[in-house]
């Protein structure tokens, strides 16, 4: 069993809430890799057993969302926004300067494990452009000293 | 002009907490509605408003709640989206964010209005902490008797239940949403039914933006005249535009409708940044078409923009400045919607990649040619072609941009490399 007893109680909790079970899915997942970091097949039964739906609903949903990493991530995944509005403010040369400084390739973890960089599609952040997720965080307004400051305090933080 | 209604409370910093709202009026039109009036008199009221969708079609509010059948023997949902996936667009994370409460009351008014049990918000995966902050306002709400059972004694039951989605533009698509909240894969659903007949768990649901259900309780409390008397006589009321690319002061304003494109762009945006000159502007997210700098005085009101020959949209309004490469900002917005498509379309499913891919080969100096002509040919083979209106979204900037500043495709192809280099900010 990979799901703590905290994220399986967390599912059920959220299941009973719904007026239809297989509505906790998404719910459920987002659970699952907040614990995990990524999602692969056999969690899929896991989370399928602890809300009561079949695997293959669970499956379905997992693989058409492309918010939940299917393959293992850094500690702080790094999702830089690439869209037009982070675009025009220099996304392009943020998401080389990160993985200039983090020697990796887009995907890649780095060494001590802790960073992963990734380009997304926009993140609702538009006014407040260039902008990175880390985790669950938004970082904003960003620019070289931010940046520099954030991943010092992560690598910090270990 | 700028109009704070929405944002009257914004910069409270104390706002979300529910004793703040109480003391300053909130909840006083639920209290008003449960008591004192019918649900259809609360659907004639906010018909009498005259407020439009704020999502970015724009359809009568009122009129989609009066679709929901009430003989139905099925029980009846309300869906407040705040999926915010346009690009360009993240004014409902605002509200959310900053008065939840406002949110919550527009949704159980909303809801009494239609007759539902159950009122559910679904909520972008990636927003966490507008997440959390509407998860704390309903608990808040549910402890001083606004949720729940019996509300406020008037034997009115309604649960109201957070939904985080996966991360899926498509899914700011009513059907599409109604699918991802049963916990399917986000893809649209055929309308005839419509939701207000056969929406989530196949009831009758009613799905609204959530800038268009915080204007609810507001509309109670003022009166549907009040709304009407806001804007210009079509489009009523006020809006949340959402600044964002070459400006001084990029934000969210609320503007009365009708309010100049160029008064939000220079008075309040502070115009375009480092005195470069203005080249272009998306009006309503990135779905909408490129409007020229000489259009900038076109008032912002639904039918102002379609007459300039674009669409208010969601309220993204995005600036670019004279070091803007067109063909990089097609590519870019191309591969959104390739990446965005649910695949449930061909046209869509694998237009946008073609597209995606000539736009690609143009970029990289290896373009025919005949590549505008079979950009052309793509858009005209996706639009009106699909399901839903992404594929038809998909096509705009890439027509859009070829129609205004074709001389840079032409360029491009003929020299491989940019007729105008983008001059953005550089981290390296």
């Amino acid at each position: 069993m990979a799901l703590s007893t905290e994220s399986i109680d967390a599912m059920k909790k959220a299941a009973a809430r719904y007026p239809q079970k297989r509505s906790a899915i998404l719910p459920a997942l987002t659970i699952a890799y907040r614990q995990i970091g990524y999602l692969y097949d056999d969690l899929y039964i896991e989370v399928a057993d602890a809300i009561g739906v079949s695997p293959n609903e669970v499956a379905s949903a997992a693989t058409f969302y492309t918010m939940f990493p299917k393959q293992k991530v850094g500690k702080y995944l790094i999702q830089v926004c690439m869209n037009i509005s982070c675009g025009l403010m220099g996304a392009e040369s943020l998401k080389e300067y990160l993985l200039k400084v983090l020697n990796i390739k887009e995907g890649e973890i780095t060494e001590d494990g802790l960073f992963t960089v990734v380009s997304v599609e926009c993140l609702g952040s538009c006014t407040t452009a260039p902008m990175m997720q880390v985790n669950q965080t938004f970082y904003e307004n960003l620019n070289r000293e931010k940046v520099d400051k954030i991943l010092n305090d992560l690598r910090e933080k270990g | 002009m700028e109009k704070k209604v929405l944002f009257a409370n914004i910069d409270d910093p104390k706002q979300p907490e529910i004793d703040t709202y109480i003391s300053k009026g909130g909840y006083k039109s639920l209290e008003k509605v449960l008591k004192e009036m019918k649900p259809e008199d609360v659907i004639e009221e906010v018909k009498k408003s005259g407020i439009r969708g704020r999502g970015g079609a724009g359809f009568p509010a009122g009129m989609k709640w009066s679709f929901v059948p009430k003989d139905s023997p099925k029980p009846k949902y309300l869906v407040c989206n705040g999926d915010e996936s346009e690009p360009g667009t993240c004014k409902d994370r605002v509200l959310m964010e900053h008065d939840p409460h406002l949110v919550v009351e527009g949704m159980a008014i909303s809801a009494y209005a239609i007759g539902a049990g159950h009122a559910f918000i679904y909520i972008r995966g990636e927003f966490d902490y507008p997440a959390s902050q509407m998860r704390k306002a309903i608990d808040q709400a549910y402890e001083k008797g606004y949720l729940g059972k019996n509300i406020l004694g008037t034997g009115y039951n309604l649960e109201m239940i957070v939904h985080t989605g996966g991360g899926a533009y498509i899914c700011g698509e009513e059907t599409a949403l109604l699918n991802s909240l049963e916990g399917k894969p986000g893809q649209t659903r055929i309308r005839p039914p419509f939701p207000a007949v056969e929406g989530l768990y196949a009831s009758p649901t009613v799905v609204n933006n959530v800038e268009t259900l915080s204007n609810v309780s507001l509309i109670i409390k003022n009166g549907g005249q009040w709304f009407s008397k806001i804007g210009t006589e079509k489009s009523t009321g006020t809006r949340i535009f959402c600044l964002s690319g070459h400006v001084k002061n990029p934000g969210n304003y609320e503007l009365e409708l009708g309010t100049p494109l160029s008064y939000l762009i220079n008075d309040l945006g502070g115009g375009v940044i480092d005195g470069k000159k203005l080249k272009a502007i998306i009006p309503g997210g990135s779905s909408t078409p490129i409007l020229k700098p000489e259009q900038i005085d076109t008032p912002l009101d639904f039918e102002s923009v379609a007459q300039a020959g674009s669409m208010l949209g969601s309220g993204g309004v995005i600036v670019m400045h004279e070091d803007t490469d067109m063909v990089w900002v097609a590519r870019t917005l191309a591969h959104f919607y390739m990446h965005e498509s649910c695949g449930e379309c061909t046209p869509c499913r694998q237009g946008t990649k073609w597209i995606y891919d000539t736009l690609t080969r143009i970029t990289a100096g290896e373009g025919k040619m005949d590549d505008i002509d079979l950009l052309l040919d793509l858009c005209d083979n996706i639009d009106g072609k699909t399901i839903c209106p992404l594929g038809d979204a998909a096509v705009i900037p890439i027509r859009s941009t070829i129609e205004l500043f074709r001389p840079e495709y032409e360029h491009y192809i003929k020299n491989g490399k940019p007729l105008v280099e983008n001059k953005f900010m550089s981290f390296v």
